[in-house]
């Protein structure tokens, strides 16, 4: 009995720690980007994850390797979080041709389809139906692959979405819509655009599974996540999964923006109480881990981020005939 | 050799691809009911289950969309639309989505999709249920478009573009659907990108699209009594466009007409027009002509349609007066009247 809770405590202490490991890195990626945006050399419009990590972070690990995901053009913390590709990351932001897409997709459009980040879009919304075609693949395949879709909530209001939740439930896909509410469509808050109380209620009349949560804890977001792929493969359904969360930063680019009148610092002190990433350390802390392990792990996430700049910095612009390569597709 | 029509052609191909390779299926608003697109999806949800020959709801962004997440994980979708004018619901995912994602992985990922769509014409299908608009799809690199005319084009075409790893847009005249033609039994493939001549002639160059190339062989017919040959070229291809062929007939004729299914605005007859003069300006003895709708949205009644579409007679008299001979009293001559075929509703 005893040997059984001791193995328990590992286990957790195991995921626990993965998650945290996520989330450090996602965070400490964009600290990077804040760190070298004002040279210049970085030029693509950053949509930035910070503070919403929580979310991606725990649906990626309830995930694992064997899924594929679609997210926004807020694609840092979806992208690291589901491939850990933290080298070809800094590579594409920085134009390079050994970025995952050489240079032609930067921060709005990262992909690494080997590692299950299949595409992000600039177009609100226009990732959603994909996921869909993808998860029916997987599922008609039998490939054993889970598929999520990550959104903001601005993305409900495009017809795009409600045409997928549709679709994928008509259609009997499992499949995880998730929306990262962040209670802004670039400045626009939802009363602004909503004709209807609640997101959730609206899709509570659909066929499929409906999870709410507002703890931006990535650990708690994990097992909503895990639950919810384990109904969806059972049921045979799709999840839809609502995350409050709270964007940290201005829409787009890295700086923060309470000065200019439509919203209040306030909230993002009250947000900044539960940081998702301060939060899971406190964990890791009360689960048995020593502020020196944790140290050394984020240590090794720090050294790792900065090799990947390092590198990113020194690495070859694509060659001027990359233009006219991968239209349509070819082998390297 | 057996004669089929240009229907039949499609049916074959979708039948013979599907049976070949299991991932190959196709759906669409429509696609398995008791209509079955004009006959060309008959027998597919009989013979390889509702899996594979699917209905869906109306939202054909979404399903365009739906098709490229299916092409990317493994499967290839046939998206099929009876009318290409519903494909502007779908030009977010087409353009901004379909089009674009092998480029955002420099090259990695495959989109095996294609989009079938119908021209509609004739009977009061009106300005919403006739434009085939496939110098739209053709203006945006990452996608290719096909229009077959004969119905070995129509099954050879469509088989190639089932096989291709990159998506195909493929428009297909409504009025073609009946005609009839010599197509092999066996499952082949036409190349996407090569054209072909219709018909040898030392005078003038017709290039024509879909439609417009029965058109142009009535014409070729007409004029061929009164000492005039005509050159057809059908392009097939539009995206990627390989001009040899009309320049290699421009070499000998010196004359070009395009006679295009579609609006002469900016459309793809001035891509050809444009190529010519790019690339064989000094073969040109003459101003080169553009052929196409009447820049109005297409009316309903027949009276009004006469005007808005070119046909034959439209050739026959652009040739003429390209040449400075005198017209040719065509009352006489006997042109294609959709009506001897079709009495609607659809």
């Amino acid at each position: 009995m005893r040997d059984q809770v001791a193995e328990l405590a590992r286990t957790d202490l195991a995921l626990a720690r993965r998650i945290y490991e996520l989330l450090f890195l996602v965070r400490r990626a964009e600290d990077y980007i804040i760190k070298h945006y004002h040279e210049d050399e970085m030029k693509t419009p950053m949509h930035m994850s910070m503070g919403q990590e929580a979310i991606p972070v725990g649906v990626c690990a309830a995930l694992g390797e064997k899924a594929d995901i679609y997210s926004s053009y807020r694609s840092h913390a979806p992208f690291l979080a589901k491939t850990s590709d933290v080298e070809g990351f800094f590579a594409e932001l920085y134009g390079r041709a050994e970025g995952v897409g050489g240079g032609k997709g930067g921060s709005m459009h990262l992909a690494n389809i080997d590692r299950g980040h299949m595409c992000s879009t600039a177009i609100v919304a226009s990732g959603i139906p994909v996921a869909v075609g993808t998860a029916f693949a997987n599922m008609r395949l039998g490939t054993g692959r889970m598929t999520a879709t990550f959104f903001g909530d601005g993305a409900v209001d495009e017809g795009n979405f409600w045409e997928s939740l549709n679709a994928a439930c008509v259609m009997r896909i499992p499949l995880l819509f998730v929306c990262e509410d962040n209670g802004l469509a670039v400045h626009t808050g939802k009363r602004q655009r909503h004709g209807y109380r609640s997101i959730a209620e609206v899709v509570r009349g659909f066929d499929c599974i409906v999870a709410e949560d507002s703890s931006n804890d990535a650990q708690r977001i994990h097992d909503i996540a895990a639950g919810a792929i384990a109904r969806c493969r059972a049921e045979r359904r799709p999840a839809f999964l609502l995350f409050e969360c709270y964007r940290y930063l201005e829409h787009v680019g890295i700086n923060p923006d309470f000065d200019a009148g439509y919203r209040d610092k306030r909230d993002y002190e009250a947000y900044l109480a539960k940081d998702c990433i301060a939060l899971q350390r406190r964990r890791l802390l009360a689960g048995g881990a020593t502020d020196a392990e944790i140290k050394a792990l984020e240590g090794a996430i720090d050294q790792r981020v900065r090799a990947a700049v390092e590198r990113a910095k020194q690495a070859a612009l694509p060659e001027a005939g990359q233009l006219f390569h991968g239209i349509f597709h070819e082998t390297d | 050799m057996r004669r089929i029509s240009y229907c039949d052609a499609l049916n074959e191909a979708m039948a013979q691809e599907m049976e070949r390779d299991p991932t190959v299926f196709v759906y669409g608003i429509g696609v398995p009911d008791h209509k079955k697109i004009f006959g060309t999806t008959a027998g597919l949800l009989e013979r390889f289950g509702p899996e594979r020959c699917l209905d869906t709801p109306l939202a054909e962004d979404t399903m365009t969309g739906f098709g490229l997440g299916a092409a990317v994980r493994g499967l290839r979708p046939i998206h099929i639309h009876i009318r290409v004018d519903f494909l502007l619901l779908a030009m977010n995912q087409l353009v901004n989505m379909v089009s674009t994602f092998t480029y955002g992985t420099n090259g990695r990922a495959k989109v095996p999709m294609v989009i079938r769509a119908v021209v509609g014409r004739g009977w009061g299908q009106g300005y919403q249920h006739s434009k085939s608009l496939h110098s739209f799809f053709a203006h945006i690199p990452g996608l290719k478009v096909v229009l077959p005319t004969t119905p070995r084009d129509a099954k050879g075409l469509l088989t190639a573009a089932i096989r291709d790893d990159a998506p195909v847009v493929c428009i297909e005249h409504r009025w073609l659907y009946w005609a009839e033609d010599d197509v092999p039994q066996e499952p082949f493939a036409i190349p996407i990108g090569e054209g072909q001549v219709l018909r040898r002639g030392k005078d003038v160059t017709v290039v024509a699209t879909s439609w417009m190339n029965v058109e142009a062989l009535r014409a070729a017919q007409i004029l061929a009594r009164h000492g005039i040959e005509l050159e057809i070229v059908d392009p097939r291809t539009i995206s990627p466009f390989d001009e040899s062929l009309v320049l290699e007939s421009l070499a000998k004729t010196g004359r070009l007409v395009v006679a295009d299914n579609d609006w002469v605005s900016c459309g793809f007859g001035a891509e050809v027009v444009a190529r010519a003069a790019e690339r064989a300006h000094a073969a040109l003895k003459a101003p080169v002509r553009r052929i196409g709708f009447q820049f109005t949205p297409c009316p309903t009644v027949r009276a009004l349609e006469n005007e808005f579409y070119p046909n034959a007679r439209t050739i026959v008299d652009t040739v003429c007066d390209m040449l400075g001979r005198a017209p040719i009293d065509t009352s006489g001559e006997d042109f294609y009247s959709h009506e001897r075929r079709f009495k609607g509703p659809f």
